[in-house]
């Protein structure tokens, strides 16, 4: 019985339409909706990969031709690494990659390190003000640290920390949500394991270093990454902390310059896709860590 | 691998553990502390103390020009601010943003998840087109469509023309339209988000529910509308609040795509609040719209959380 009532979505592949669309109204509606649901799911797909397209197309036409029109660029039949060899051949796009890879990298690390040591303290240690801590962090899950911009630059002006890649890092690394994620990962490993080591005379720094980390390689993998990628893609605090053009992160040192491209749209696309480059390619890599970790962090809060 | 073997279940095991050290929970709080340490000194250096600053700042007439905190203000900065017309319009600017991006980002997003569920082959592909665009950073967003809107001869003027839309100067020159593009751009960067939480929520709904429905002789719009649309509420709510927490934090897209402009049509709370500080060099005035900015974006964190309590305490109980 089960079987026949999933029909409507299998058959579509299989057998010719003719009989079973007269037998049944609801397998002809179930048909139709098929043909109707595969359309408008293609359509959306196309519709949300032209604007990567175009771009990517774009930076791959000659600068003289890019100006004349979107219409000029689809017909542009001759590809060229111009824009690429441009950008590349200039000094600044390095130090901006430079900027975003150790801000990322750094910041990540940190945020992997702290985070984790919190979570096992909570999920492991009964402590004098265990309950307060884990208020206080919870409290954070409520804190935009957009809204905080304002007084971070005041602070780390007084800090003298402005223009410094530390000024990009250091408020990025307490990240509650982190601390939030490895805690419930870690309330899932079995106490046995650490209370076998504990017998063996290990200390807590060991249990944690040596059971619970190396138990803990896929949650580590994706905080690692998606801080990685949010640090990377971060706008506001760079944008307000560096002003010196050698050490801008990526995002920002392209939106300060392009306003002197002009016309040079070849280029300004070329420039949009280098600085995507890397998380794109990190997404390739890691697409179940990234999506397992967003949706995490969306039904966390 | 090591990967599936921590989630297991051992419910005996587990409790047994307990036992053997000893019959009781040991406190440890030296060392608790020393793991807890570098995490709350920089929880304390960079959330917490910046906002008691902010707190305190906006009582006083701090600026970038001077050190410390300046002169005592009272509530003068806050008066000020509900005083000023680009205060209220900022706020207006960024309830149009919500009202323009969060009803397509979900239903759009619900109707990909459905149907990229339901497609037999591809999904990946789907996948991948409908989330890519959520790992771009922002300026990649903007540099890409701030050029799909040129007048004229950006690739946004092919369809408009066609279907008879003025293109005029472009979508962002116009104070009417340049908010409509920004949401545009907005829409197809964070679908993804939307899409990956509702992907989900779907994998939870038991197949059998729609064979039964089918048994029953729903058609599949039938199907959708009774069985799927119902069970995942739980998600929209969800989707629609961080939705708004994330539209009442709109900067960057802004910033990049219109500065705010043309005039202040499209300046958002975010941006106000920086050219405050930073142009202006008012921090006492910026921190007090911070304050205020804080204080919305909390009320509705604070419903986004008894939501999330409530439905997962119903699902406890049921």
């Amino acid at each position: 019985m089960t079987a026949t009532a999933t029909t409507p979505r299998k058959r579509r592949s299989g057998v010719s339409g003719a009989a079973p669309a007269r037998t049944a109204p609801v397998r002809d509606s179930g048909r139709s909706f098929v043909v109707v649901s595969r359309v408008v799911l293609v359509a959306l797909a196309i519709l949300w990969l032209i604007p990567t397209v175009f771009a990517v197309k774009t930076s791959l036409t000659e600068n003289g031709i890019a100006a004349l029109g979107a219409q000029e660029i689809l017909a542009d039949l001759s590809p060229t690494l111009e824009s690429y060899v441009t950008l590349l051949s200039q000094g600044d796009i390095w130090n901006w990659y430079l900027s975003s890879f150790l801000t990322a990298i750094v910041t990540a690390v940190l945020t992997l390190l702290f985070a984790s040591m919190a979570a096992f303290a909570l999920s492991r240690l009964t402590f004098v003000g265990r309950t307060l801590i884990y208020l206080l962090i919870i409290a954070g899950l409520m804190i935009p640290a957009q809204v905080l911009i304002v007084p971070l630059f005041e602070e780390l002006r007084f800090l003298q920390l402005l223009n410094t890649y530390w000024a990009v890092i250091l408020p990025q690394v307490p990240s509650v949500l982190a601390v939030f994620i490895f805690k419930s990962f870690f309330d899932g490993i079995p106490k046995e394991l650490e209370e076998a080591a504990r017998v063996d005379g290990a200390g807590l720094w060991r249990i944690y270093w040596s059971v619970v980390m190396p138990l803990s390689r896929p949650v580590t993998a994706a905080v690692a990454i998606l801080t990685f990628v949010w640090t990377w893609n971060n706008l506001l605090l760079p944008l307000f902390v560096l002003s010196n053009p050698n050490l801008m992160t990526i995002p920002v040192g392209l939106a300060t310059v392009q306003g002197t491209f002009g016309l040079r749209y070849a280029d300004i696309q070329a420039g949009a896709i280098l600085a995507a480059l890397p998380v794109v390619v990190l997404y390739l890599f890691f697409q179940r860590q990234i999506v397992e970790g967003v949706t995490g962090s969306g039904i966390k809060g | 691998m090591t990967t599936t073997s921590p989630t297991v279940p051992r419910p005996a095991g587990a409790q047994a553990a307990r036992r053997p050290s000893g019959g009781k929970t040991r406190r440890r709080t030296p060392q608790a502390w020393l793991f807890l340490a570098p995490f709350v000194i920089f929880y304390l250096a960079f959330m917490v103390g910046p906002m008691i600053w902010m707190f305190v700042a906006s009582f006083f007439h701090t600026s970038t020009v001077e050190s410390g905190l300046g002169q005592f203000a009272g509530v003068e900065n806050y008066a000020e601010m509900f005083a000023r017309e680009d205060f209220w319009s900022a706020l207006w600017h960024t309830l149009q943003f919500t009202l323009y991006t969060v009803p397509p980002l979900v239903i759009i997003a619900f109707v990909m998840a459905v149907l990229t569920n339901r497609a037999v082959r591809g999904q990946w592909f789907f996948r991948l087109a409908f989330f890519l665009p959520f790992i771009l950073p922002s300026a990649t967003i903007s540099l890409i469509w701030v050029f799909i809107f040129t007048p004229k001869t950006g690739l946004w003027s092919l369809p408009a023309t066609r279907l008879g839309l003025d293109v005029g100067n472009g979508i962002l020159s116009d104070p009417r339209t340049a908010m409509i593009g920004i949401a545009i751009a907005t829409i197809w960067w964070t679908i993804g988000f939307n899409f990956v939480l509702y992907l989900a929520g779907l994998q939870e709904i038991p197949r059998e529910l729609y064979e039964a429905a089918a048994v029953d002789g729903a058609t599949p719009l039938q199907q959708i509308w009774k069985v799927t649309v119902p069970l995942l509420n739980r998600t929209t709510g969800l989707v629609i609040l961080l939705q708004i927490i994330a539209s009442l934090k709109i900067f960057d897209q802004v910033y990049l795509m219109t500065n705010g402009g043309p005039g202040v049509s499209t300046q958002v709370a975010l941006g106000l609040i920086t050219v405050t500080a930073f142009t202006d060099n008012r921090i006492g005035a910026a921190s007090a719209a911070s304050v205020l900015l804080f204080l919305i974006i909390l009320v509705i964190a604070i419903i986004q959380q008894i939501v999330t309590w409530a439905s997962t305490k119903r699902e406890e109980v049921s």
